[in-house]
């Protein structure tokens, strides 16, 4: 009888006042494609980490083609044959491709000889890239490559890969599927754990789907939907986000001609960025990470200034306002960086909730933090926003990533903006936080709120837009509506094709 | 193999139990020291730790020792801790500690002889004035040029010194003196006199002070949007910049106020304890305090209780000093080691050590 590559008997972890696994079981086959399914927090990091060598399971056991297999570390887990993809990089910006290579594997090869096996697999796999390149010049579509092949040159067996199209352009997920579905007809298997269900309908032949630590269901994803896979997921009916569109208000933020030079060495420089948008109104901005994402919102936040004219709220200059003038005026944001950005790590929701919350909730009086209202303002947001946590005294970095998304977007939501600028909404999120993140913004909209979605994910983007507009290198194309909008023509636009009349026609 | 595993939250046992285990370990490894030196290491121990308070010898004398010493510990340690919190490193408390000295004693010299309520008030004006714009020369140029505060601030003591050298010998020499080095006796000018409050206890206004900038910090950190500032900056810089605090507003608040503190303890020793202005005026309390803000762990009651900590390692070397015959320097490499200890320990509020036994290996294949 043939063994399968890994099966997994009985698996669970416990942390202090947690189960995050508890009896997993499910087998990988050779040569299979495999989908891991589930919410945040419903186990997935936890049980990859168990398989990579980083953490030991308390109870259950692993079989390697029915070898037992309980890896002490990663090291022994490559050494076995199994490779990870991880979801944030560990890359250094400022060497070469070759050297970031190098630096992740056991026994690397002298650099010479590492940058020829760089090209030759780079070119097998159809993913090129030029070893001698910069990583701080990426995108994050090659600096995912890097750290594909840096696994691929270990030749394994099964490749574990977190959430790997996240940071992709439709153009960059079709390549790498490509590379997925020639390392299956290879005979190599691939864990693969994503929240975007399309895309497992597409690639995988086998789902197992978590919720709380257990599993609670297996499937075929060709055979189903990507709303039931959604709901096994969730375990409840998804849904879907909704409103009535209406002629929008008056604009409430006009962005004119807005120029910023790049404030690190890999930062982008903001080109003339013009946008307006009026109550009632959603604007979509689209593009892949690092064309100037994060130098917008700081711009419209107060992080950085602008001159007073560049940026009105209400027809009000606001351009030279910091961060607490603009809040006051209702002009909200939300950053893409949850722990560090949007919040304090080491903080409680707390102090986390005063942090943007202070003056227009009037948290603080005379300079005094009325701590009880703080935490009242806190547990509002984390019960209207469904944030799961044992209690509003918890530190953020303690919340799984959706978790701590929700309580960010509801902080500033609950704040009644009359302007609200979110970057990557529901970024790590999945589908059922997302959905209901969505739904909030749409609701806010509604009542009458500009809002500013900046995403790189233009299916949620064309879900709740109204309008569409494009980043890239730090130049905003002019917005268009999104109703009538095609693929191609936001390919175009992604690509930084300028004018809207060759567009258009 | 030793691994660390880092904790979803810092633990809350280990933020307390580390400063008693710092200490613990510092009587070993110091107990060690003395022994090397030939001395018998619990005979130096008891010295510095027990018989201070309690030796019936030496007790009457040291008791009060221990407030006038850990009054200005404390009251410099508080101000450094609030700039510490928010990651602006003031390492240059001695130099501010002088100039707010030579300020106070400035004052108290230019109204001599005259007898007025207002002179300890102008005083301490005048202290906190001194250490403050003392402290505003790095604040500024980190703000303007983006230099490093903890260079700036730590070479302006040397210069503090030199001044406090060129005044004990010049500018503010006692006229009075017979030419010798030193100002008038500032303690025994009524007016400008820092009396013992109570007798034989060593509680004089700066130990008042002290306990006053205790309950500010306190007030401040916990309860007042700065302090929520000052500790958000310290953990967090982009969310504090997201919240809407301007760093540059905030490395001036802190460098001023540890600035103002570390004066203000210049004053009260100068007027008290010390009794004037002399070349080796400093007693090397500003750096001391470093070790006292740390190892109360930059919380203003933690600081409190190091404070009569260090305190107690300066009177009690000071005795094995003289009963043993311990080298001065040998005492500050104990308080050193106490620092040193206390930073390596740290590690454990924020990460769990794992014993990852070698055997593992095996059950792989």
């Amino acid at each position: 009888m043939s063994h399968p590559l890994l099966s997994i008997q009985g698996l669970t972890k416990r942390y202090p006042g947690v189960v995050a696994n508890s009896e997993v079981t499910f087998d990988i086959g050779e040569g299979e494609v495999h989908a891991l399914l589930g919410e945040n927090g419903a186990g997935k990091s936890t049980l990859v980490k168990a398989i990579y060598g980083l953490i030991r399971p308390n109870e259950g056991r692993m079989l390697w083609r029915g070898q037992p297999y309980a890896p002490g570390a990663p090291a022994q887990a490559r050494a076995t044959g199994v490779a990870m993809v991880f979801q944030h990089f560990s890359l250094f910006d400022a060497m070469d491709v070759a050297e970031n290579v190098a630096l992740g594997m056991d026994n690397p090869p002298p650099i010479r000889e590492l940058a020829a096996r760089i090209i030759e697999v780079s070119n097998t796999y159809g993913l090129p890239l030029d070893p001698g390149r910069m990583v701080g010049d990426l995108s994050a579509g090659e600096r995912q490559r890097v750290e594909i092949i840096r696994c691929l040159l270990q030749n394994p067996q099964l490749l574990i890969m977190d959430e790997p199209t996240s940071v992709l352009t439709p153009q960059e997920v079709e390549i790498l599927f490509r590379t997925l579905r020639q390392l299956r007809s290879e005979g190599k298997s691939i864990l693969y754990i994503s929240h975007k269900l399309e895309e497992i309908r597409a690639l995988c032949e086998n789902a197992t789907v978590l919720r709380h630590g257990k599993v609670v269901g297996r499937a075929d994803p060709r055979q189903e939907s990507a709303r039931s896979l959604a709901e096994m997921m969730v375990g409840q009916t998804l849904h879907v986000p909704s409103r009535r569109r209406e002629a929008p208000g008056r604009p409430l933020l006009q962005v004119e001609n807005l120029s910023l030079a790049p404030q690190t060495a890999f930062g982008t420089a903001l080109k003339g960025v013009t946008l307006t948008v009026r109550a009632g109104e959603i604007l979509g901005i689209g593009g892949v990470a690092g064309n100037g994402q994060d130098e917008l919102l700081s711009a419209l936040s107060g992080e950085l200034r602008a001159a007073p004219s560049a940026i009105r709220m209400d027809g009000t200059p606001v351009g030279g306002y910091g961060p607490t003038a603009r809040r006051a005026m209702g002009l909200l944001c939300a950053p893409e960086e949850r722990l560090g950005h949007a919040a304090a790590p080491d903080m409680s929701l707390i102090e986390n909730a005063l942090l943007t919350g202070a003056w227009r909730e009037k948290l603080v009086r005379n300079g005094f933090v009325n701590w009880t209202k703080a935490r009242d303002f806190a547990e509002k947001v984390i019960l209207r926003f469904d944030v799961r946590t044992p209690g509003s005294h918890v530190a953020a970095r303690a919340l799984s990533g959706g978790n701590l998304q929700k309580f960010v977007i509801g902080r500033e939501i609950l704040q009644r903006p009359s302007v609200l600028v979110v970057n990557q909404p529901t970024w790590g999120v999945d589908a059922s936080a997302a959905a209901a993140i969505r739904q909030a913004l749409l609701d806010l909209a509604q009542a009458g709120a500009a809002l500013v979605v900046i995403s790189q994910d233009l299916d949620e983007l064309l879900e709740v837009a109204d309008n569409f507009a494009a980043l890239n290198g730090g130049r905003l194309s002019a917005p268009r509506p999104v109703p009538g909008l095609t693929m191609d023509q936001i390919g175009l636009m992604l690509g930084g094709a300028e004018g809207d009349s060759d567009v258009a026609a | 193999m030793l691994r660390l595993e880092k904790r979803p939250s810092p633990s809350q046992a280990w933020n307390y139990a580390t400063p008693v285990l710092a200490v613990a370990l510092t009587m070993v490894a110091g107990g060690l020291l003395f022994l090397a030196l030939g001395k018998n290491p619990f005979e130096a121990i008891r010295l510095i730790f027990w018989d201070p308070l309690f030796s019936e010898q030496f007790g009457a004398y040291s008791r009060p020792q221990l407030l006038i010493k850990a009054g200005p510990l404390i009251l410099i340690a508080v101000g450094l801790s609030i700039g510490f919190r928010a990651g602006i490193w003031n390492i240059g408390a001695e130099g501010q500690y002088i100039i707010g000295a030579m300020c106070a004693a400035a004052v108290a010299l230019a109204f001599y002889p005259t007898e007025s309520f207002l002179v300890f008030p102008l005083m301490i004006a005048a202290g906190a004035f001194g250490g403050w714009a003392w402290a505003m020369i790095p604040a500024i140029l980190k703000t303007r040029f983006n230099t490093n505060e903890i260079l700036v601030s730590l070479l302006l003591v040397y210069v503090a010194e030199k001044l406090l050298a060129a005044a004990a010998t010049g500018f503010m020499r006692n006229p009075q003196g017979a030419g010798f080095p030193g100002s008038r006796n500032i303690n025994a000018y009524g007016s400008a006199s820092n009396m013992e409050l109570i007798a034989n206890t060593g509680l004089h206004w700066g130990g008042v002070a002290a306990f006053i900038a205790v309950i500010f910090a306190y007030v401040l950190l916990q309860r007042h949007i700065l302090g929520f500032h000052v500790r958000l900056a310290g953990q967090a810089p982009r969310a504090a910049k997201f919240a809407g605090v301007a760093p540059a507003r905030l490395v001036v608040m802190c460098l001023g106020l540890s600035g103002a503190f570390a004066g203000m303890a210049g004053m009260f020793e100068v007027s008290g304890p010390a009794r004037l202005i002399s070349i080796d005026f400093n007693a090397g309390y500003g750096f001391t305090a470093i070790i006292v803000a740390f190892l109360g762990r930059l919380h203003p009651v933690g600081i409190l209780l190091a404070g009569f900590l260090l305190a107690l390692t300066y009177i009690g070397g000071e005795l094995a000093q003289f009963m043993l015959g311990i080298p001065g320097a040998a005492i500050q490499v104990f308080q050193g080691m106490l620092l040193f200890f206390l930073l390596a320990l740290d590690i454990l509020s924020n990460y769990r050590v794992r014993l990852a036994l070698p055997a593992q290996k095996g059950e792989a294949r």
